[in-house]
């Protein structure tokens, strides 16, 4: 982990005064670059973007929370590219170099997305554990048996939608992989803490892994026997702190969500013995928004 | 094989899409015979429920035969004819054990939106939106359907596939709404709307003990199947609905009121306009003139039962009516599984003839002018059945 990291401030560094540098010349000589790229006049434009360049500049400079900088910039290119292609059906631009400038934020993003996944896995490790996530939901099975399903570890990858693999290495250590959206994938070890059958699991991640947290399911009987009521507790490491996942939260990717839907699944599994879906299933023609949405579609 | 999809507002096309097929355990594939267009389709049909996407497969109402199962459905086997509820139901959960299957906690793979609509999800339903889980609907020649050992129910060879088609959707919806009432001897029940679900809500009505029915609407020939039906009629374009309802109950009101309209209601003058106007804006979704009426109309204690499909917020519900005339309001989705076997046997016993209720037969490819006919009540339009086999 820690070799891979060690180029990885020169990236940040070239990056972060690169930003400098083109956020300059936005600000300066908004008229010039324009006529540059080939997108005509549009000072405004370009000096606003001049001013979202530097700030993330400084911030990779300032080498604190390089994650989120280094994401910044990636938001910041993905919104280069539309400019480009709006400023595509104004007549006062030039295709030829519009299409340049495109190539090279093209280049630009591969090196950024990259930087800001190395960031994530290595500041994900190092987080504060201050990021609480709560889930609770009703499962129509007695709470000794939901607890056996979850005991048995290789179980979790079934309805944890992130998880690829949990293997158990002993009574209480095990090592888990994930592979999060957007490709990015963690590995961790964690160890059981805590383990009343039927009742109660805690755990909390070992050191060396890629993510850590502590975490604890509880497994009450539900009201008048009925049931089990499933609450899940865990507190993550998270590069940026609470802040960070409300943010994450407002496009569902927050750990609450992921939770809560992994639940789901959970009492699918367990009631029904399958989860259900619509993947696979036929459709007429989608149109572009529709495509992405039924990608995110369970 | 060919589906009606949704290609955007008032636009449905025959598609050619790939072949449904077994994806869980306990699904099934079905050849479907002869789908029906709902009401409630035409709502999609309009724009008005939110999740809809384009190339979406329209269609819960219908039956066919059995052409593949998956390794969990051990109840059916290829070659049985079936009649397939438009509720999606595991049959395993808290609401499936009390017979609440269009509660089904476990077939709404995108309950998380529908959590952020409503608080809670319902079950999953056939072509309805992606709220309601996004599944492919059965207006194509073939559908899978999920949790097939619980749903469909077989069809003696006695039976037509008419007589049991409307056991999907309209008829239990409409036996339910008058079930909602609690119907006691010597009741007079009022529905709003004689279309499909107004007048099986009516034929149910009588069958459950009420006295006198009475139907509202403005159509003569969904009047004339409501007066066919053993209803007394209100042609609300010529009579005003709540002096005429006070009148014929002595002052009392209908011991209870059927919404069969739902969010779509016409209606006359400044509330028509209000309502229009707002839901042109988006700022209500629903034109609840109906729902009004009802609140409006019932008697102190009475019962409000709302068949009628609503998606979103209405304004201007006289709620200290409720509360002043303490009055019930009963709705939701159809426990379609609930009903099935009972009123199959009702339809063999000759109780009840769902087959009259429909006006037009047409194939597949003339399902997107059945729409436009169907929305604009064109050529007595009152129920469409579609006939896959031709």
């Amino acid at each position: 982990m820690a070799a891979s990291l060690t180029q990885q401030p020169t990236l940040d560094r070239s990056l972060g005064w690169f930003s400098v540098g083109l956020g300059m010349a936005q600000i300066l000589a908004p008229r010039a670059l324009g006529r540059m790229i080939g997108v005509g006049n549009r000072s405004t434009v370009l000096r606003m973007c001049g001013v979202r360049e530097i700030v993330s500049g400084v911030g990779l400079l300032s080498g604190r929370a390089p994650a989120t900088f280094a994401m910044s910039r990636v938001v910041g290119d993905v919104m280069d590219f539309a400019l480009l292609g709006a400023s595509l059906r104004s007549p006062r631009s030039n295709p030829t170099r519009v299409a340049a400038a495109a190539t090279a934020v093209a280049g630009v993003a591969a090196l950024d997305l990259y930087a800001s996944k190395v960031e994530l896995q290595s500041s994900m490790a190092e987080a504060r554990q201050d990021v609480p996530v709560h889930a609770s939901l009703m499962i129509n099975s007695a709470p000794d048996q939901v607890y056996a399903f979850w005991r048995k570890l290789e179980n979790l990858s079934r309805f944890m939608s992130h998880l690829e693999s949990v293997t158990e290495l002993d009574e209480r250590r095990s090592e888990w992989s994930a592979r999060m959206p957007g490709g990015m994938q963690l590995r961790w070890q964690s160890e059981i803490v805590e383990d009343q059958p039927g009742r109660l699991l805690s755990w909390r991640t070992l050191p060396g892994s890629e993510i850590n947290h502590v975490g604890s399911v509880r497994f009450e009987p539900g009201p008048g026997g009925q049931g089990t009521q499933v609450h899940v507790e865990i507190h993550y490491g998270m590069p940026g702190g609470p802040a960070a996942a409300k943010a994450a939260s407002l496009v569902s990717m927050a750990p609450e969500s992921m939770v809560t839907e992994d639940l789901r699944r959970l009492k699918q599994l367990i009631e029904t013995g399958e989860i259900a879906t619509t993947r696979g299933q036929p459709a007429g023609v989608r149109s572009m928004i529709g495509r992405a949405f039924s990608k995110g579609e369970s | 094989m060919r589906a009606v999809c949704w290609q955007g507002v008032h636009k449905v096309g025959i598609e050619e899409v790939p072949d449904a097929r077994v994806i869980n355990p306990r699904d099934a594939v079905i050849k479907v015979r002869k789908a029906a267009i709902c009401g409630s389709d035409l709502h999609l049909y309009d724009g008005y429920v939110p999740g809809m996407m384009r190339g979406d497969i329209l269609g819960h109402e219908f039956m066919g035969e059995v052409v593949e199962t998956g390794a969990g459905v051990s109840n059916l086997s290829p070659g049985d004819r079936v009649v397939v509820p438009f509720p999606i139901s595991c049959g395993n959960c808290f609401f499936c054990e009390q017979e609440m299957y269009s509660l089904c906690e476990n077939s709404n793979p995108n309950a998380r939106l529908a959590e952020k609509f409503w608080g809670h999800s319902p079950c999953g339903i056939f072509g309805y939106s992606h709220l309601l889980g996004g599944y492919a609907g059965g207006q194509a020649e073939y559908v899978r359907v999920p949790f097939a050992d619980v749903g469909p129910m077989k069809v003696p060879d006695a039976m037509s596939d008419e007589q049991v088609l409307f056991l999907s959707d309209i008829l239990p919806t409409g036996y339910m709404a008058a079930e909602n009432c609690n119907i006691q001897e010597g009741d007079t029940v009022a529905v709003w709307g004689c279309g499909p679900v107004g007048l099986f809500a009516i034929m149910s009505a009588k069958l459950l003990g009420a006295t006198r029915v009475i139907a509202i609407d403005r159509f003569p020939e969904r009047l004339n199947l409501a007066q066919r039906a053993g209803a007394e009629i209100i042609n609300y374009e010529e009579m005003d609905t709540l002096s005429t309802l006070q009148e014929w109950t002595g002052g009392r009101g209908p011991d209870a009121c059927i919404d069969a309209v739902g969010m779509e209601a016409h209606m006359h003058g400044v509330q028509n306009t209000y309502d229009k106007v707002k839901q042109a804006l988006r700022m209500e979704t629903e034109r609840p003139g109906v729902l009004r009426e009802c609140i409006q109309a019932c008697r102190n204690g009475g019962t409000v039962s709302v068949p009628g499909v609503y998606g979103g917020l209405a304004d201007k519900i006289p709620l200290g009516a409720v509360v002043n005339k303490a009055l019930t309001i009963k709705s939701g989705q159809t426990h379609v599984q609930r009903y099935m076997k009972p009123l199959m046997a009702r339809i063999e016993n000759g109780e009840i003839d769902p087959t009259m209720i429909i006006s037009h037969r047409v194939s597949l490819d003339e399902v997107p002018d059945a729409f436009a006919m169907f929305r604009n009540k064109e050529d007595d339009c009152i129920k469409v059945v579609v006939n896959m086999a031709s």
